[in-house]
């Protein structure tokens, strides 16, 4: 369980995302169609994107509050982030990218939660959209998180496949204790993981700016 | 081909290379800096930079006669610690490095534009700061073009002509490259002996536009 705090004002094009949530969760699930500002809001909770006001507060951590004009920097905000197309370094082979922000002696038991021994050696233009999910998670868990952002880490995966690698982001959560933000726009795959609902749509968070 | 065109073939290319790797560190963090940061003053920046590319090299090198002379600040700070600048082959290679310093940086910052900032971005929410993300991420993934432009710098130097000899002159075995070679051996009537200079200066510059070619078009298809 983690106390957040997600007051966020967005500007995102034509639209200013409005979010306002409190909960103590295990797993917050983000729902809400394409274009409704889920992946934005992931970025400023992960210090990609700077919010236009509001606060942003994980467990006692303020990361960001306009009006104490804290904006604490993406390095030093101790946030796993998994992005949608997972964002493997294609410089760098499967271990490479595991190990690249590396602070946890917890290698070999991601390798085997995630189920990645087979991978370690390979490139990653080599791997399927699922292995290459797997491998961001353990990337992002390397630097022990306070908690794991997801951006519909089933989208680029086949129906049958999602039934496989759902269970390892269930083990990851159980078994090292970390909260998630899940954000997705399947409701069975929310119910199934989520806690909590945070539902971002046009009606009841977006508003058109009008000039 | 006689021994003098040999030494002249491998002075140049000594000292065309030395050129390269010394332009290489300030190019990418100018070519960076450009790519990757707002700040005021960009565009003066962007124009200073790319000013050697049309200024006349004799010009360029004029202005590094003055700018390294006996009777400049800088001149003479280099004269006190021992340094001897002008008419050395220090100075064949500052011209070089000089002329080549734009095509060199806006290569980098072509091939530094090309990285998606996500990776970046990635790699910051991984703990990395500024400096470990230019070096794990952002540099290896620009490398085809930062190769591209210091082959390309390369072959500029190669065949740098009018600042190099205003600032190093054309002193045999001490200043003269191929360019500056042809030109004096041309005006002492030794037509012969510059045929041959000119022959290796064509093979030079081919083979490392080929290259240069080559880096670019993997860039493209990759």
């Amino acid at each position: 369980m983690i106390d957040l705090l997600i007051d966020v004002r967005l500007r995102q094009g034509e639209f200013v995302l409005s979010v306002r949530d409190e909960a103590s969760v295990e797993v917050l699930g983000l729902f809400g169609p394409s274009g409704s500002g889920k992946t934005s809001l992931l970025e400023a909770i992960a210090g990609i994107r700077r919010p236009d006001a509001g606060e942003i507060r994980i467990g006692d951590r303020i990361l960001f509050s306009s009006a104490k004009t804290i904006d604490v920097p993406a390095r030093e905000r101790h946030i796993g982030y998994v992005p949608q197309d997972a964002l493997l370094f294609p410089n760098l082979d499967v271990t490479g990218n595991i190990r690249y922000g590396a602070k946890s002696a917890d290698f070999e038991s991601l390798i085997a939660i995630l189920d990645l021994q087979a991978l370690l050696d390979r490139r990653v233009g080599m791997l399927s959209g699922g292995e290459k999910q797997r491998v961001a998670i353990a990337r992002a868990m390397m630097t022990r998180p306070s908690i794991l952002l997801l951006d519909e880490p089933l989208a680029g995966v086949d129906r049958e496949r999602r039934e496989v690698i759902l269970p390892y982001i269930l083990r990851i959560r159980k078994e090292m204790h970390v909260p998630l933000i899940y954000v997705t726009h399947d409701e069975a795959e929310l119910n199934s993981i989520a806690d909590r609902v945070l539902r971002l749509g046009p009606q009841i968070t977006q508003r058109s700016i009008t000039a | 081909m006689s021994a003098e065109t040999w030494a002249i073939a491998r002075f140049t290319v000594l000292m065309a290379s030395l050129a390269t790797l010394l332009v290489l560190p300030p190019a990418i963090a100018i070519g960076w800096l450009l790519a990757r940061r707002t700040f005021p003053g960009k565009t003066l920046l962007e124009t200073i930079v790319s000013l050697p590319l049309v200024l006349p090299p004799v010009a360029t090198g004029l202005l590094l006669l003055w700018l390294f002379g006996r009777r400049s600040p800088v001149g003479q700070a280099l004269d006190a610690i021992g340094i001897d600048v002008i008419f050395t082959w220090k100075a064949v290679v500052l011209s070089m490095m000089v002329i080549s310093f734009p095509l060199v940086a806006r290569s980098v910052r072509a091939g530094i534009e090309q990285v998606d900032r996500r990776y970046e971005d990635l790699a910051a929410t991984l703990g990395a700061g500024s400096l470990r993300i230019l070096r794990t991420i952002t540099l290896p993934l620009a490398s085809r073009g930062i190769a591209a432009g210091a082959v390309l710098g390369f072959s500029r130097a190669l065949g740098e002509f009018g600042a190099t000899i205003m600032v190093a002159g054309a002193i045999p075995g001490r200043t003269r490259t191929l360019a500056v070679g042809i030109y004096t051996l041309v005006e002492t009537g030794r037509e012969e002996a510059a045929w041959s200079l000119l022959l290796v200066s064509a093979l030079l510059a081919f083979g490392a536009i080929y290259v240069s070619n080559r880096l670019v078009d993997q860039k493209g298809r990759s």
